[in-house]
């Protein structure tokens, strides 16, 4: 367990070091620079700013202060705000996209797991067709749309919430609704099809024949066995719903990340583009470990191999099938 | 021999499909009495598999349609009865296996906690004396080591222990009828083998019916009291074993005792087999299911179907040939 932990680690930090400069690469060849905005400015200006942000060095050169500094955990000065350091964003930002990313999360895991039994359940019945409708509504609808749609009927006309602002619970209902619709609407989807897969198995026949009622059956035999597809994506749902979205949070005017992974890039800032990118790969990459530590958990019949093989060192899990 | 555990008067099953109703199950009356083993025997898609599962309620309303009949288990009848009522039944009081033993256990829980599963369904025990009482289960059917078999999952098991474990299920409340569905289809032979010698002593010790499900007539000539002989969704021969296997009445019953492969058959023939296939359920034909593949077939078996009428004591057939009019006499002799 610990040294597959470890592999993961290493396999991670292997991963974020091609992310990092795959995108300095192609962040550099952008055209334009991070001053382009400013307006006129004299040349001698222009050129003390290059230098102080090292712009002024060849990019190989860059890449290695960039480097160094990272190891320090220093992602850089911003290029845009004179006072604020990437570390800065990271620290007062992200713990607000987070806190609206695990809530809308946790809401669109328990909502999208419900609705894909449900509709599993009444297969090609009225409650399986209107929770599939409500799952491509959630697909196909922007969050936009549904933001504006969400402010217009329970802000305005209701009442009953804050059009917008960050601080109170209430603050939180209306953004958490609009990012976990699409989140509920692949996870009921995946619920569905696994859980209808799962329902004509054998074992549930068995269970069945014990003279157990359908709630336990779906509880003890169906739902453990058909979560597997769900916790699979739920990884990347997970890490792109934490980190903030761009949209969302720039309608309910939600303080988060989410809008600097948008304007760092037409900032050309570039140290709080490379910022955002790691930070959003750290947690995806961790997000995937997590995931694989779950499948264990869920499934015993998936084991950690602990070959000393070469090959294996890729090979990071294989599931051991002796099942038709 | 006792009382009837289990009366079957009369059942007819389809199911509903877009193409149109298949009429699986046509009409089959049978009994199954208290300690005794019955076998029911047929090809595939005969309807022995509807038949058991009828039996359990386990077929799912729509499509399946209990059309007509009653199914009697010490005089209630299972067909009318509330579904919280027969879950009651089920598991408790009947119990089955099921053909393939590789998935039948859910993969994701503990052997032992399937085993306790029913035990504090049915029993009302609780979880310590359910564990207690599974482990007994396990030593029961014979399984190595069942301390550690609880806390193992299905995959760790082979085949043959997967089925024991099945077993250990079925008989954990001490039903009064246990239905087995083609419990060593999926078993290598030896296993075959010991699975049976399982079932033929528990079923000693703890004194209950069975009906055995198959279509390996070596299987049923091992175990059982009684058989009965299907065709096309109907029964078409039952005796007790002596009676069917020494002198088969009917054409079919016949044909399917030919077909079993036997040592001293020279290499150079083929098997017999039973040219032709069954009908389509979808439209059964008028007269006898089997008129088109008998050998043996009168004018009078295409256009009306054949009563089940006795030859002999227990032994009873549906074919023309027994009919008392029936110009081709003394059959019995013959065969």
């Amino acid at each position: 367990m610990l040294r597959y932990m470890i592999k993961r680690v290493i396999m991670g930090g292997v991963t974020i070091w091609v992310i990092i400069t795959i995108t300095f690469l192609i962040m550099h060849n952008i055209p334009g620079n991070p001053f382009a905005k400013e307006g006129k400015m004299t040349e001698a200006v222009y050129h003390n700013l290059m230098s102080y942000y090292n712009l002024d060095k060849p990019l190989g050169e860059q890449y290695v202060i960039y480097l160094k500094n990272l190891a320090k955990f220093d992602l850089g000065p911003s290029t845009k705000s004179k006072t604020r350091t990437v570390n800065d964003y990271i620290a007062d930002n992200f713990p607000v996209s987070a806190k609206l990313g695990v809530t809308a999360f946790s809401f669109a895991l328990v909502v999208g797991i419900l609705l894909g039994i449900i509709a599993a359940l009444k297969r090609n019945r009225w409650p399986d067709y209107i929770c599939m409708i409500m799952a491509i509504i959630g697909v196909s609808v922007p969050n936009f749309i549904l933001a504006t749609l969400l402010i217009e009927i329970f802000s305005l006309r209701l009442g009953l919430v804050p059009t917008s602002g960050w601080g109170t619970v209430s603050h939180m209902i209306l953004p958490a609704i609009a990012m976990s619709m699409m989140p509920i609407a692949h996870i009921a989807r995946m619920m569905r099809s696994s859980m209808i897969e799962v329902l004509g198995q054998d074992y549930i026949r068995t269970a069945k024949a014990k003279g157990l009622s359908e709630g336990k059956i779906i509880r003890r035999h169906a739902v453990r066995n058909a979560i597997m597809p769900v916790v699979t994506i739920v990884g990347t749902t997970f890490a792109n719903i934490v980190v903030g979205s761009f949209v969302v949070e720039n309608i309910f005017r939600v303080p988060g990340l989410g809008k600097y992974f948008v304007q760092s890039i037409t900032n050309r800032d570039y140290s709080v583009i490379l910022g955002t990118t790691i930070f959003y790969s750290i947690i995806l990459i961790v997000a995937y470990i997590i995931v694989d530590l779950l499948y264990i958990l869920i499934d015993p019949r998936i084991q950690l191999t602990n070959s000393d093989k070469k090959t294996s060192f890729f090979k990071k899990k294989t599931v051991e099938s002796k099942w038709g | 021999m006792g009382d009837k555990l289990l009366e079957v008067q009369n059942l007819h099953v389809s199911f509903k499909t877009y193409a149109g109703e298949i009429k699986a199950v046509r009409g089959i009356s049978f009994d199954v009495e208290k300690g005794e083993c019955v076998g029911i025997v047929g090809e595939s898609g005969c309807g022995k598999s509807v038949t058991s599962q009828s039996i359990m309620r386990l077929l799912k309303v729509p499509p399946a349609v209990y059309k007509q009949g009653k199914i009697l288990f010490e005089g209630k009848d299972l067909l009318a009865l509330k579904e919280k009522d027969m879950r009651a039944i089920r598991g408790n009081q009947i119990s089955m296996i099921f053909q393939d033993p590789m998935t039948s256990l859910n993969p994701t829980q503990k052997v032992g906690k399937q085993i306790m599963e029913v035990l504090v369904e049915h029993k009302k025990l609780s979880k310590k004396q359910a564990y207690k009482q599974a482990e007994q289960m396990l030593n029961l059917v014979a399984m190595s080591e069942p301390h550690k078999r609880m806390e193992q999952y299905p995959h760790e098991f082979s085949g043959g222990m997967r089925q024991r474990a099945m077993i250990a299920i079925a008989l954990a409340c001490h039903p009064k009828l246990m239905i087995a569905d083609e419990p060593t289809t999926a078993l290598d032979v030896t296993v075959q083998a010991q699975i049976l010698e399982l079932l033929q002593e528990v079923q000693k010790k703890v004194d209950m019916s069975i009906m055995l499900i198959t279509h390996d007539l070596g299987v049923i000539a091992k175990m059982c009291d009684r058989v009965i002989v299907m065709y096309a969704g109907q029964i078409v021969e039952q005796g007790l074993v002596q009676e069917i296997f020494e002198h088969p009445t009917h054409p079919y019953t016949r044909g399917l005792l030919k077909a079993v492969p036997r040592m001293d058959m020279s290499r150079k023939n083929a098997l017999n087999s039973i040219v032709g296939t069954p009908p389509d359920l979808f439209a059964p034909p008028k007269g006898c299911a089997f008129y088109a593949r008998c050998e043996e077939a009168m004018k009078i078996c295409e256009e009306h179907m054949p009563v089940i009428q006795e030859v002999g004591g227990t032994h009873k057939s549906a074919c023309w040939l027994h009919h008392p009019m029936c110009p081709i006499k003394n059959r019995k002799e013959e065969a």
